[in-house]
Order: C-alpha cells, then structure tokens, then sequence
C-alpha cells in the first residue's frame, strides 16, 4: 500500500472515532450502588450535575436571636400554631418564610394591611396548615425525610407555589363513545409514556384503607402459579407510579431496585424503604393536610376537578435524589421539626424516638456517600 | 464484471412485459400493470405487476383495512376527533383489549368491543393472506417453505393476542394495538412475570433472532464478494459447484475452521428465523399459565445466580416490620 493511501486510511479512521466520540460529551459518570455485574448503578451528566447542584443552593439561615422573651402568643393576637415561640423566633420564622414563599409580595402575601392578627386571607390560613404539615414531616416522618428534615424552602424555593404540584387529571378530551383506560396519551406524570396518565390520585391520595386495595405488589413471589391474579394492566398502574418517582428523584429504576427481581426487598437497596415511607408521608400530606383547605381554597388554587394542587415526590424532590441534595436546613429552624401545638392524641416524644432506628439506616447507607461524594466533587470543579 | 458494492442494482435489464408462467384455472386472478419503474429497478426488478390477488387476496385487503380502521378511528375518538391532537399524540394513542373484570365475555364495544372486532379482523385478514401465500407458491409448482415460515409468524401472534389469554381466561392479557402501548404493555409484562430475561425460550427467541440478523449478513456479504466469479448464480452452485462456491467456502472454513454448504445456508437461515417465532410463541405460551416468576424459577433451577447484600444493614421489607401504618 502506498503511503497515501495510509495517510487516507489514518485520516478516516480518525474522523470517524471523532464523530463517534462526538455523540456522548460530556461522557457521563455512573456511581455502582450494588454488588458488581448487576447493574445497581446511577448514571449521571457532569453537565446536568452541575445544574442540578446549582439549583439546589439553599439561602443562608437568618440570623439568629436571642434566647428567651415573652410567647408570641402573648403578644400577638390570634397566633393559633406557632404562640409557644419567643417573639424573637416567631418574627425570626415569620422572616424566614417570607424569604422563603413570598419574597416579592412580602408580609402582604398573607397579612392585611388592617393588622397582623386577621385571618382575612386565605394563604394565612394555607400557612397554618403547612406549618402543621411541616412539623408532622419532621417529628413523625424521620423514616422518609431522615435527619436533613423539610422546610417550607425544600419545596417552595422562593415561589408561591411549589413548582410541582398536581391535581387529579380528568384526562384528554374524547368522544363519549371510546373508554380510555386512564392511559395512552403522552402523560407528563408517567414520564412521557402511555402508561396510566395519572398513578397519583389513586395511590397519592385517598385513606389508608382503600390504598390497600390498590395494585402495589403485582408481580409473582412464587415460582409457579399460586392465585396471584394481579393483570398486566394492573402492573400499569404501578408502573406509571414508579415512572413519576424515577422523574421525580432523577434516578433509575436501579436507585431502589435489582431490575432483575424488582419485587424482592432483600436485593433492594435501603432506598427502596425510604421510599416506601415517603408514599404514606405524602398521602397523609394529601389527606389530612391539603385536602383539608378544600372547604375554602379559592378556585385558582384547584385543579380542573375541583381539588387543591398536592404533594407529590417532585414537589419536595425536584429532580433530586434527595431534596436540595440533603442539606440540611432545619437545623437552624428548630421549631419547624416539633410540633408547636398539640395536633395529635400521640405523645410527641415517641412518635420521634421511633424513627429513631431508621436513621440509622440512613447513615448506614455507603451507596448514598458515593453520590454525595460524586455530587460534592462537581460542585468543588464547577466552582 | 457486474459489481455489487452499492445497495443500488448496477445494471438494469431491459425486458418487455413478462406476464408470468399460464397457471391454468386461476389465470384471471392475476391483474393491473404490469408497468415498469427504473427506480424500482434500483432496488429489484423494473417490472410491477400484474399482481395475483384471487378471492383471499381480495378478503384479507378488506378485513385489514376494517381492522386498521376501528383502531384508527378509536384511537381518533380518544382524543375527541381533534386531527392535529391525533397527529401529535400519535405514537401513544391505543385501542385497550378490556378490563379484565369481563373475562372472556363479549365486552360492551365502547369497553374492550372494539378491540375483540378489531382483532377478528386482523386475524382473518392475516390468515387470508397466510392461504394466498400456500395457494401462490402451489400455483408456481413451489414447496411450502414460505407459507410455514410465515405460519411460525402467525403462532407468536396468535399466542400474544388469542391463545394466551384464553388459557388465562381474560381479554384483557392480550396486546393493546399502538405504538407506545405494545411496548410499554411488553415491560409491564416481563414485571408483572419476574423478568423474561429468565425465560429459556425468550432465550433461545433472542439467539435466534440476532443469530437470523448475523447469518443474513454473512451469507448477503459471501455471495456479494464471490459474485465477480459467478457466485450469484447459487442454485447453480449448489449442484454444480464452481469456484465461486469453493471460495466462499474456503473463505469461512479459514475463517472459523466449519462452514455452510451452497445449500444448508439457506436451510440455516430458514430455521433460524423460523425458530426466533416458534421458541418466543412458547415462551410468551409459559407465562403465567405454568410459570407465576421466571426469576425465582430460574433460582428454583439453578440459573439464576445469588449475589453478597449490597450493604452491612439488610434491607427488610418495612412490610414485615409493621413500622409505620
């Protein structure tokens, strides 16, 4: 061969490899999360890394104030959640929250201009509720929200509204004449896919009682048939559930599951549990937090069905595996992670000491460093 | 010296009409053209038509074209008879076999009606079409080859959309028709059965398919590549071998020590793509009506190996553990 048949040979291998490399810049990164060769793995893009470890900032806490001082309650009048607080905290909270929910409007968001104390507004009621909410997550829900906890900022970010947050789907018009199954249309909750166009209102919302009826553990546990009579389409359902949490968390099916045997808890990884936790978290949120303010939510607030705009994993999540990738901010809000008002028959003090124990499992958790630690070397280069 | 290095045909060959050997009795079935295309002849021969058509010709037209349009039509109801949301949502739209509270009743249509319909149609149409492919080949003095190959076809889809679920004793195991939802339908299924990867006839269905893809390959690049020495002519090979035939054979025996004759290639391919239908018609045949989770039997039979817990705490199903409500 001569030599400029090498060189063009060189040439267009060189181009070649270089078109292909072209197709994954930036190449991205995949941390293991299981024992090797059964694909346990989060893949990850430095590029979207990045973004996502930018938006996931939290705002400096605000200063802190001296301890002691007379009860808000005292004080104010008609301060029915947080009165057990020091005027010092109360306002410091009331601060807080209006960095946090309403930056623009200010205290106006939820006050008149005739005083404090009127409950004129229903998004001073709204916050009450939330607030109680809020506290519920922290106290009762350590399984689900671990020790980072959950503020009106983890979901709110400086906004109104969270910028996720759902409503029963009456679904895609269509003619009185077809069924439509609840599936195949282009559904945002599942994920882009066909499958049920809305999992949430069935097991996101509703009492404990029905929820249990719904199709959750639909695949075989034995190797032959032995009256599990859960159908493909009830898989469906399921499936499109799971399709919001993977959405939601920006992860894999295989944060939680060994995609070879999904059904099996034993090959899962302790994700699977705080999951399993943060969908009765979230359908108490629903039930006895949100759905409570039907009554007297204005319409704007309401989906097209006539329900309030709820919780759902990306609400909290926002396309992180953990919100604001774990950090924690209640730690410099104390009183959001006690309840300030009795709201419950249960002692308190308990109800914390039993999740207790599922901390632990959380720290125990070596898959979870990794990704932070994967997280915590973008943020260190994209600095 | 014809060569075939481009996926266009090099030369094309003037010819006048041919209208094809006289077949006695059924001779009026054959109409239209024939008509000649030079682009056609790029691809394969110049000449269209006259195209045989015969009574179940004629049948599986009709019941196709009913059975694409009540899934069109019902996919167009769905969302509302709006053209442009019809176009968009395309990919997704379906027409859904019944809820599984109907069993194997006839549903009402609007509920599963339309997709029992739907299918009648495209079963009879399908076996129309599998007879016209028999009659053809018995008309030009052919064997069968092409009518059970396209039979092995027809297994696979009958046991996804009529065997299966009858044995179940539900419509509603059988496949929507539509694009997304067949699809999305096929992982829900493997879930819903722990995982067909554990399957052995899914096993043998995907050996077989990427095997028919590599063997086509391989055999489509051999007679290529002798074609200069008269390669393309491989009936003529087959009995009266020349050096075409001993190179391209020589080729794969220096290659990998064993190789296909002129003939078995052909007898390979066949089977290969055959076989890809039949094995995945009993795989999909097994589930759930004798197997309830092919990873726990591929556990049961040694095939499934265990792996070390990924983590010092064990995870337990918070089931088990009564922790929360």
């Amino acid at each position: 061969m001569k030599t400029h048949q090498y060189l063009r040979a060189t040439a267009a291998l060189a181009l070649s490899s270089l078109l292909l490399a072209g197709c994954e810049a930036p190449p991205p990164e995949t941390v293991q999360l299981g024992y090797r060769g059964v694909g346990q793995e989060q893949v990850a893009n430095p590029k979207t890394l990045a973004a996502t470890v930018a938006e996931n900032q939290v705002p400096a806490p605000q200063p802190a104030v001296p301890a002691g001082g007379p009860k808000a309650a005292d004080v104010y009048e008609n301060v029915q959640v947080l009165g057990d607080l020091s005027v010092g905290e109360f306002t410091r909270l009331m601060v807080a929250m209006t960095e946090w929910i309403s930056p623009e409007e200010g205290c106006n968001y939820c006050h008149v201009d005739e005083g404090f104390q009127y409950d004129t507004k229903y998004t001073k009621r709204v916050a009450r509720v939330m607030t109680v909410m809020t506290q519920a997550a922290n106290v009762e829900w350590g399984a689900h929200v671990g020790g980072a906890g959950v503020t009106c900022y983890t979901c709110h970010r400086g906004k109104n509204i969270p910028a996720n947050v759902w409503a029963t789907d009456p679904g895609q018009p269509h003619a009185p004449g077809v069924m439509t199954a609840g599936q195949n249309i282009a559904s945002v909750t599942a994920a882009y896919s066909s499958l049920p166009n809305d999992p949430l209102t069935p097991y996101l919302e509703g009492d404990e009682e029905e929820a249990k009826n719904l199709p959750w553990r639909v695949a075989g546990t034995t190797a032959l048939p032995s009256g599990n009579r859960s159908s493909v389409k009830q898989t469906e359902w399921i499936y499109s559930l799971m399709m919001h949490f993977s959405d939601s968390l920006g992860v894999n099916c295989t944060h939680c599951h060994n995609t070879r045997a999904f059904y099996d808890w034993e090959q899962s990884s302790p994700a699977r549990v705080t999951a399993w936790h943060g969908i009765r978290m979230v359908r108490e949120m629903n039930n006895d937090y949100v759905n409570e303010t039907a009554d007297w939510l204005p319409d704007h607030r309401k989906g097209p069905m006539g329900d309030p705009l709820k919780v759902n994993c990306a609400t909290c999540h926002q396309g992180a595996y953990k919100p604001l990738l774990g950090a924690n901010m209640v730690q410099d809000y104390p009183n959001l992670s006690r309840y300030t008002v009795a709201v419950k028959a249960e002692p308190v003090e308990e109800n914390a000491q039993e999740a207790a124990p599922m901390d632990d499992v959380e720290n125990g958790d070596t898959l979870r460093e990794q990704v932070e630690q994967v997280i915590e070397e973008e943020m260190t280069t994209s600095e | 010296m014809i060569e075939y290095q481009n996926i266009f045909t090099q030369v094309q060959a003037e010819a006048p009409d041919y209208p094809g050997v006289p077949i006695g009795k059924d001779e009026e079935h054959r109409m239209g053209g024939p008509i000649h295309s030079w682009l056609a002849g790029k691809l394969g021969d110049a000449q269209i038509g006259p195209i045989y058509l015969g009574p179940s010709g004629f049948l599986a037209f009709i019941c196709g074209f009913i059975a694409f349009e009540i899934i069109g039509l019902n996919m167009m109801a769905s969302v509302n008879w709006d053209p442009i949301e019809f176009m968009r949502q395309l990919p997704w739209l379906a027409l859904e076999p019944p809820p599984p509270e109907y069993g194997l009743s006839i549903p009402p249509l609007h509920d599963g009606g339309w997709w029992l319909m739907a299918g009648f149609f495209l079963t009879a149409a399908i076996l129309l079409w599998w007879w016209r492919t028999f009659t053809i080949s018995r008309n030009l003095g052919m064997s069968n080859y092409l009518a059970w190959a396209f039979a092995a076809a027809i297994w696979l889809y009958l046991v996804l959309g009529f065997i299966r679920p009858v044995l179940m004793g539900s419509w509603s195991e059988a496949v929507p028709f539509g694009i997304f939802p067949h699809l999305d339908w096929t992982a829900a299924f493997s879930m819903r059965y722990g995982n067909l990867f554990y399957n052995p006839f899914h096993m043998l269905s995907i050996v077989f398919l990427y095997g028919s893809a590599i063997l086509f390959a391989m055999h489509g690049a051999t007679i290529l590549a002798v074609s200069r020495y008269g390669g393309d002519r491989e009936i003529d090979q087959v009995t009266d071998i020349g050096t075409a035939g001993e190179r391209s054979m020589l080729y794969w025996r220096w290659c990998m020590g064993f190789n296909a004759s002129m003939e078995s290639i052909h007898r390979w391919a066949w089977w290969f793509a055959v076989l890809t239908v039949i094995t995945g018609g009993i795989g999909i045949l097994l589930t759930g009506t004798v197997v309830e989770n092919w990873y726990l039997w591929g556990v049961k039979h040694g095939i499934a190996p265990a792996y070390p817990a990924i983590d010092a705490v064990p995870v337990v199903d918070p089931m088990m553990m009564e922790a929360n409500p």
